[in-house]
């Protein structure tokens, strides 16, 4: 014992020892903030996926699953059959695949023209800027169905600055077709634009003015210095702005149905009428079972995005690490 | 002294034709999101203030007639009507309870998962997944798949039908009895068992707000930690003098966008929109429309005025 003591005195006061003491009390720094990150987290994640447990357990859940009372959680007799049919039904690839285009295009409109805006609003003055700028707070903030009958109108006889009456001698009925919500996006107010306006202006305000103003003496110009200098440097707002425009596009029903977008571009709107479809096609009523194709069509629908988010994610971090931006 | 003045009044024509350059340029830039604002929101606005000061009667396919009847449906939301006032009210409150709780767990969990960790990917993907189940689709395929079920079979299987599918239900009161039996004040496990059950809230509540923070984050050039290190400055002060101000700037965003997301989803847009469809009173559902969103925009406008002054822009 008087021996371990000792031990334990040089160990504390030898001051050879210092840079070894150093290393060690980082180290169980370290790993108690480690340990307790990770408690944090998979608890987090827990209260996160304990729905989702549920339903992708459920989507592999046979008939007699479903009936037994002893089944829970794990499937006695699991089966592909809920899937199968869900992807039939809802012609999953085809119309993942339309979908797929629709929203890609939408979100590259959304960029571009958030983008601008956004860079608009945090670096230049110009007369009502404020003004114009609640206007943008004002498209978030209105609630969607305040609007929609008046929107719906405006689209039934599409008619802008009378041209078609001119050309063609009568407005058009937009209702649909896509076009609405292309031609909403963009004049920059689409599904959530102005929350889009919001964030590049807020990551534009957050840069150095430094770089521009290099690019500026350098003799860029305006949309020189916006494209190569201001848009590079905002990859993470482009990112992040890219991932919510295609989530939200994705799962948007209100657009969709305001405009009566076809079904054969939105996934989002065969997931509503996934259940009633099944009870008239195959002549399967009981509620639920048909909730189990809908657990599916739902675990369909998230994992394409689920896919992009880490694709994108991973794409950021790689191109912030390269570029070394800011600074 | 003549010369002076001369180079002077040079210097400031040419600024101002610079400056008024520069705000052309700045005009251009926003003049897509001018346009569309003008054609789609504001002319829509007009025609959904028009429907709140008039009488609107739906007619058939051809669509609505309106008949003014100046402040009545005003005077009727906030005097007749048994739930408005209340229900705003409530709406406003628990919109205020829960932003800041939102926004600082949201940060917290940000600086998290920003860090380098064995399954960081894995872990960024779940964190994520509140934001693709709270979507509209799949949150309202999930909400009808549920109400089909309680209104399609007896009630008591559907409860157990319900239990079944959509969570990992515990009995929490089995936990309780025991906690109780080990003699913890009833009071107390009351605040917990509160405490638990708004975490979760929170947690669906943040997946937005965990993105745009990362996003921020990761926009902090990891240089700038280097040469603090170097500076032999702590990780406490480098967090709030390089962390914090660097992301002030999407502190702004994210109150801003959880104000707004808390109201979008609160009782009294649920109550407009039931005005609409349900009842089909479209001038009193325009009413409660624009004096909800009124009321937000000045909450807004006070929070952006306090938050503003304190946020770190390079300028």
């Amino acid at each position: 014992m008087a021996k371990f003591n000792e031990k334990l005195n040089t160990w504390k006061n030898d001051p050879k020892l210092d840079s070894a003491r150093g290393h060690l009390e980082r180290k169980v720094k370290g790993w108690l903030f480690a340990l307790f990150r990770t408690i944090i987290v998979v608890g987090i994640a827990y209260v996160i996926l304990s729905p989702l447990i549920g339903i992708v357990a459920n989507s592999f859940f046979s008939t007699e699953d479903r009936y037994s009372p002893v089944v829970y959680i794990i499937p006695q007799h699991p089966t592909l059959e809920r899937y199968e049919l869900t992807i039939l039904r809802m012609d999953y690839w085809n119309v993942l695949k339309n979908m797929m285009m629709y929203v890609i295009g939408i979100t590259f409109i959304q960029l571009v023209i958030c983008s601008m805006a956004g860079y608009g609003f945090a670096r230049f003055n110009f007369p009502m800027k404020r003004i114009l700028f609640a206007c943008v707070i004002i498209t978030i903030v209105l609630p969607a169905h305040a609007i929609m009958y008046p929107l719906y109108t405006t689209f039934q006889s599409f008619d802008p600055l009378w041209i078609f009456s001119i050309f063609t001698g009568g407005s058009t009925n937009l209702l649909g077709s896509p076009w609405p919500v292309v031609i909403m996006t963009l004049f920059g107010v689409g599904l959530r634009s102005g929350l889009y306006i919001f964030i590049f202006t807020q990551f534009f305000r957050g840069l150095p003015r430094e770089i521009e103003e290099a690019a500026i003496i350098d003799g860029a110009g305006n949309v020189r210095t916006f494209t190569q200098i201001m848009l590079p440097n905002a990859s993470p707002a482009i990112i992040t702005v890219a991932i919510f425009s295609i989530v939200w596009q994705y799962n948007d029903n209100f657009l969709g149905r305001l405009f009566n977008v076809s079904d054969n571009i939105l996934l989002s709107r065969r997931i509503a009428s996934l259940q009633a479809t099944i009870a008239n096609l195959d002549q399967i009523r009981d509620p639920s079972i048909t909730t189990l194709y809908v657990y599916a069509a739902v675990v369909l629908m998230i994992l394409p995005l689920l896919l992009i988010y880490v694709l994108l994610q991973k794409y950021l971090i790689e191109g912030i690490e390269r570029s070394g931006i800011v600074g | 002294m003549s010369g002076m003045t001369l180079a002077e009044n040079k210097k400031r024509r040419f600024r101002l034709s610079l400056s008024g350059k520069k705000s052309v340029v700045g005009m251009i830039f926003v003049m897509p999101f001018v346009i569309g604002f003008v054609w789609f929101i504001a002319l829509s606005l007009i025609t959904t203030f028009r429907m709140s000061f008039s009488d609107v009667t739906v007619a058939g396919v051809s669509g609505m007639s309106m008949s003014w009847n100046s402040f009545e449906n005003y005077v009727y939301a906030f005097t007749v009507h048994p739930t408005f006032s209340e229900t705003m009210g409530t709406s406003v409150l628990f919109m205020l309870i829960d932003v800041p709780l939102i926004i600082f767990f949201s940060l917290f969990m940000a600086l998290f998962i920003n860090q380098k960790f064995r399954g960081r990917t894995l872990v960024r993907a779940i964190f994520f997944l509140p934001v693709i189940l709270g979507a509209p689709a799949i949150a309202d395929a999930l909400d009808s798949a549920r109400a089909m079920m309680i209104g399609g079979i007896s009630p008591a299987s559907a409860e157990v039908m319900t239990s079944l599918g959509s969570n990992l239900n515990v009995n929490i009161q089995y936990y309780l009895n025991m906690f109780g039996d080990m003699a913890i004040p009833d009071s107390l496990l009351g605040f917990i068992v509160d405490a638990v059950h708004r975490i979760n809230t929170i947690v669906i509540a943040s997946g937005v707000q965990i993105v745009i923070f990362l996003a921020a984050l990761q926009s902090i050039p990891p240089s700038v930690y280097e040469a603090a290190r170097v500076e032999g400055a702590t990780s406490y002060e480098a967090f709030w003098l390089i962390t914090f101000p660097m992301v002030s700037p999407l502190i702004l965003t994210n109150v801003v966008y959880t104000i707004i997301d808390s109201f979008v989803t609160s009782p009294v847009v649920t109550l407009a929109y039931s005005t609409i469809f349900s009842d089909y009173n479209y001038g009193l559902g325009a009413v409660f429309s624009i004096v909800s969103a009124a009321l937000v925009l000045v909450i807004l406008g006070v929070v952006a005025l306090i938050l503003g002054r304190r946020t770190f822009y390079y300028t």
